[in-house]
This record gives C-alpha cells, structure tokens and sequence, in this order.
C-alpha cells in the first residue's frame, strides 16, 4: 500500500530521514526499527574529516530551529571502513549525503560511496548554508549546479539524488538543470538561511552568524517548492521540511513528492518517523486509497 | 537501553527560590541510570518551546522505579516544567550521555564541587559513591544561601561544605577559595558554572588529581546525532549529550585552558 520507487530506489513505504538529523541511525536504534523505514540519509560526508563550526551552532526559534553544524564529519574512508560496516545489515535503504568544496571532492566521495554494495543511492548536497566554500555555492546557480552534477553522474552509477536550496529565486530552474545533468531525482527543501540575535547579550546567537532554519516554520515555504518543481521536472521528487506527522507527508505527497523525509521532528520525537509511517497507512485505509501512489502529484 | 516514556509526577517541592523539585514515578520497570546522566523533557502547550529540554538527574531509586529532577526556572520550558503539579504525566527521554566514572576504590578521598543548578547530578553520585564504600566530601557553592537548593539532602551521603558569595551561608567566597577544595584529593568531580569548573580543572590539573566535569551546552536531539552541542576537547569537537556531558580532565586541556 505504501511502497514507492525514487528511479531504481524501491522503497517499502515513502518515509525516509534528513541528513544531519539522524546520525548514521544507530542513534534512533533503542526507539524504532530502523527496518520499518523506507531509507534512512546519513550525516553528510565529505572527503576528509571536518570539525565543523565552533558552538554555538543551534538556536531555538519559532516553530523551528536554526543549525550551523557546518558539516562536521569523519570524511568518507572512515565512512567506508568504520560506519558502513557497523549499519550494512540493515534492511532499508541506506543513501549517504554527499558534500564537498570543489568538484573533485563531490566525485571523489561519490566514487567511493559507489563501491559499497549496500548503499543504493546518494543525495548530492548542493545546499549547505553553513560552510564558506562550496556546498550552497553549487546549488544557487543552475550552471554550477549542472556541472557538479554531471561530474559526479560520470563517476557515480546508482541512484543519484540531487538535494537543493531553498535560498534562490527559482528553485524549479535550479531542479531543472540538475536534471538535464543526470540527476534521477531531487530533493528539497535543505534549510532556509536565517539568523537569530541574543539582543541582552548584543551578539548573534550562533558563532557562525547565520545558520541554516527548519522545523515546522519552513513546512508552508517547502510544500510550495516541492509543488513547483514537481511540475517543472520528470524525475521524481522527495520532499522535506519541517514534517512532523503523517497528514504533513501526505501533503507532500499531494504536492508532488515522491518520498519524503524527517529531519527536525527527530529531535523532538525520536520515534516519529515509524508514527509517521503507521499514520500514513491508518490515513489510506480511512479515505479507501489502496496505492498510496493514486495521491502523489494529485495537485 | 534509551526509552521515550510517560512518568508521572508524585512528589512536587520548591527547595529555594526559582527551583523545584519534581520526583517522577515510572509505573514500570525503569531503565538502569548512571550518576552525570540527563533526560529530555518534552515541554507541551508553550508555542515557544518546539525542542526537548535536557535536564540532569537529581536523584534515582531504582527499586520504587522512580528518579527525580532539581529544574532551575530559567526560561519558557522550564517555566512550564515548573507548573507542573502531582499527578501530572512527563514524557522523557532517558537515560541520556555518558555519565560520572564510579570505578573509585573504597576509601578513596573524593571531592565532589557544585556550583548552583550543577549540584542537581551531584546527589545521586553521592549515594553510589557511598554504595561503593567511599564517603564524599561535597562542596556546594552558591552566590547566596537561597541559591544552593536541596542541600539537606546530600548530608546522609558525607560531609557538606558550603560557601556564598556574600558569606551567607559557609565560607565567603569561591568554592575554589574554601580550605577543603585545597586538600589533597584522589578524584574530583564537578558540575557547575563553566568559569567554576574549569577553575576547579585548572587547580585539579595543576595538582595532579583526577577530575571530571559535567558540561551543560545547548542541545537538539540529545542522542549524539545533530552535533548541535559541542564541546572543545583535545581530541577536536566532541557531543556533549552523547560522549559527555561527563568528560576527564585529561582530554579537555584545551577547553580549560581557554579562560
């Protein structure tokens, strides 16, 4: 009733999980079964190990939250040789977010993420607020974005998920050109640009000045992205933001996604997502939908 | 093993101004706690609050399967954690982080250093030491005496020592001014303000004795996945929800040096 394809992506229902808000879902291990979810995105990796920006690097605010982890990670040979085999068991889609600060470095990790047998996709981070070279950069142009992408489609052979940034006037125009570079999917929104100030204290709240917002604020701001670029594209879409049940993913869904995932609603539940899962489906045998495909794109 | 779970509130008191103290009762089989580690209370019906709030553990009494929390009232969250009453449901996350080491030989000679809301994991360390035969020395530091809350509770686990700002309450000053913080000790632990702690790092450094703080920095998810909330240490930025809050002194030079 729930399965859903993303290119050659099978996935058993269309709930993933966000990058960065899932670790490398050992961490969700003692609240769900990570078996029940559609696939679950790993903490963005980057060709060597990173130490991020220096705290503070999250804020409160309305509805939502602002991060500016600024990609901390151990760098994809510690992925392969430590993490990978630690969550291969895993019966569910494991798909590695891929970042970097030049073209090299996306292709470079794409490369090796592409020999590991258990990992059938990637998402292509194009859209990182948070680090001063590339990440963003890439994905706020549509010939930078074009090009990173088909760079990584030479190198890359499985299922390349390209995520983008909300942070451009077009997004559609952005979606478009990383299809016409191969992408087999997109995905969107990552979080918006924005900024918090600690008016007693008359600093910005973060170190880094500006962070990256999510969380339920930035839902009515993706829902129109995902709505747009659905119909701007062929290739399917996976849609995030700010999803907290499962009548928030069904209306992705109406909107145009594909599969959706999870990120901020993690932090305040970890075993939401499997909620999310049992909703949907409740959601489907209430309104008689047997194929949870008959409402995607309904809009 | 991590649970989400529904506790509901039995025993409700204001130790000092600004605090309470929530004693909250599982109905079930509860989670083995170590002393140092936190939970992250869901904070319902504020429109401010969206993220779980992470709050010590006071105190845990495994065979009535209940724990308890010291909250200092300090924003919207626990402001509404503060109105709660008996009876009252809390839907915590628990048992979070890496916790106080308790592989202390009996009879050692163990400090323990508290500085306002940071005497809150302090008590249940104090039992498990005594459990284990060591007999604390507990040092509490507050700026006035309203501001060290539950200290009547620690007497039956050792000797108490207190000291004020304004000279109160105990010994007038810092709690690293006060006689006892000078003896030689085989292990002190500390949770606190950051200049208090890593005052008492400095000093434990400097002479040799074996020391643990407890960090208190902003955090999201609690688990260790965002890596929201990091901490300086020498081995680069660590998660103070999953590899701490409890670290050793002897990897944090760089974060107590850093005045």
């Amino acid at each position: 009733m729930l399965s859903v394809k993303v290119h050659n992506l099978q996935l058993k229902n269309p709930v993933m999980t966000a990058s960065g808000t899932f670790g490398y879902g050992e961490e969700f291990a003692d609240f769900i079964d990570l078996n029940r979810l559609g696939g679950f995105v790993v903490k963005g990796t980057t060709g060597s190990h990173r130490e991020g920006n220096p705290y503070p690097r999250m804020v409160e605010t309305p509805s939502g939250m602002l991060n500016s982890v600024g990609l901390q990670n151990g760098g994809v040979e510690k992925f392969c040789s430590e993490v990978y085999h630690r969550i291969k068991h895993l019966d569910t889609n494991i798909i590695v977010n891929v970042s970097g600060s030049s073209i090299e470095e996306y292709c470079s990790v794409a490369e090796q993420i592409d020999a590991l047998e258990k990992v059938p996709a990637i998402e292509l981070n194009i859209s990182c607020p948070n680090v001063k070279c590339g990440g963003m950069g890439f994905g706020t142009s549509p010939d930078m974005a074009a090009q990173v992408v088909a760079a990584v489609r030479k190198v890359y052979h499985k299922t390349l998920i390209v995520k983008l940034s909300p942070n451009v006037t077009s997004i559609a125009e952005i979606a478009k050109a990383v299809e016409g570079a191969g992408a087999d999917s997109v995905s969107l929104i990552n979080t918006l640009l924005g900024m918090a100030i600690d008016i007693e204290r008359r600093r910005p709240c973060m170190a880094n000045v500006t962070g990256g917002l999510s969380g339920p604020a930035v839902k009515p701001v993706a829902v129109r992205m995902v709505w747009q670029v659905a119909h701007a594209v062929k290739i399917p879409v996976v849609g995030l933001g700010g999803i907290c049940t499962a009548e928030d993913a069904i209306e992705f869904l109406m909107a145009g996604a594909t599969a959706i995932e999870v990120g901020t609603a993690n932090f305040i539940d970890p075993a939401v997502t499997v909620k999310i899962i049992d909703g949907m489906e409740a959601w489907c045998k209430k309104h008689g939908v047997n194929d949870i495909n008959e409402i995607i794109g309904i809009i | 093993m991590k649970e989400i779970h529904d506790f509901r509130i039995i025993e409700r008191t204001e130790p000092t101004a600004n605090y309470v103290r929530l004693v909250l009762h599982h109905g079930g089989t509860m989670q083995p706690i170590a002393p140092g580690q936190f939970v992250e209370v869901r904070v319902d019906g504020v429109p401010e609050v969206m993220l779980r709030r992470p709050i010590s553990i006071h105190d845990v009494d495994s065979d009535a399967g209940t724990l308890s929390l010291l909250i200092q009232v300090v924003g919207h969250g626990t402001r509404q954690m503060s109105t709660l009453k008996v009876g009252d449901k809390m839907n915590i996350v628990y048992p979070l982080g890496h916790g106080f080491s308790t592989d202390i030989a009996a009879g050692s000679q163990v400090l323990l250093v508290g500085g306002g809301a940071g005497i809150a994991p302090l008590l249940y360390l104090a039992k498990v030491l005594q459990a284990k035969g060591v007999h604390p020395t507990i040092l509490l530091g507050g700026r006035t005496a309203a501001l060290i809350p539950t200290r009547e509770l620690f007497e039956p686990c050792g000797e108490v020592c207190l000291a004020t700002d304004d000279g109160s309450l105990g010994h007038k000053g810092l709690v690293v001014e006060h006689p006892v913080f000078a003896q030689q000790w085989d292990m002190i632990y500390t949770c606190g303000p950051t200049p208090m702690m890593k005052a008492v790092a400095r000093s434990a450094a400097e002479r040799g004795i074996r020391c643990e703080v407890s960090l208190e920095n902003m955090m999201a998810c609690g688990v260790g996945a965002c890596l929201c909330c990091v901490t300086d240490t020498d081995d680069g930025h660590r998660c103070v929800c999953k590899e701490g809050p409890v670290f050793d002194i002897s990897t944090m030079h760089k974060w107590y040096e850093n005045k």
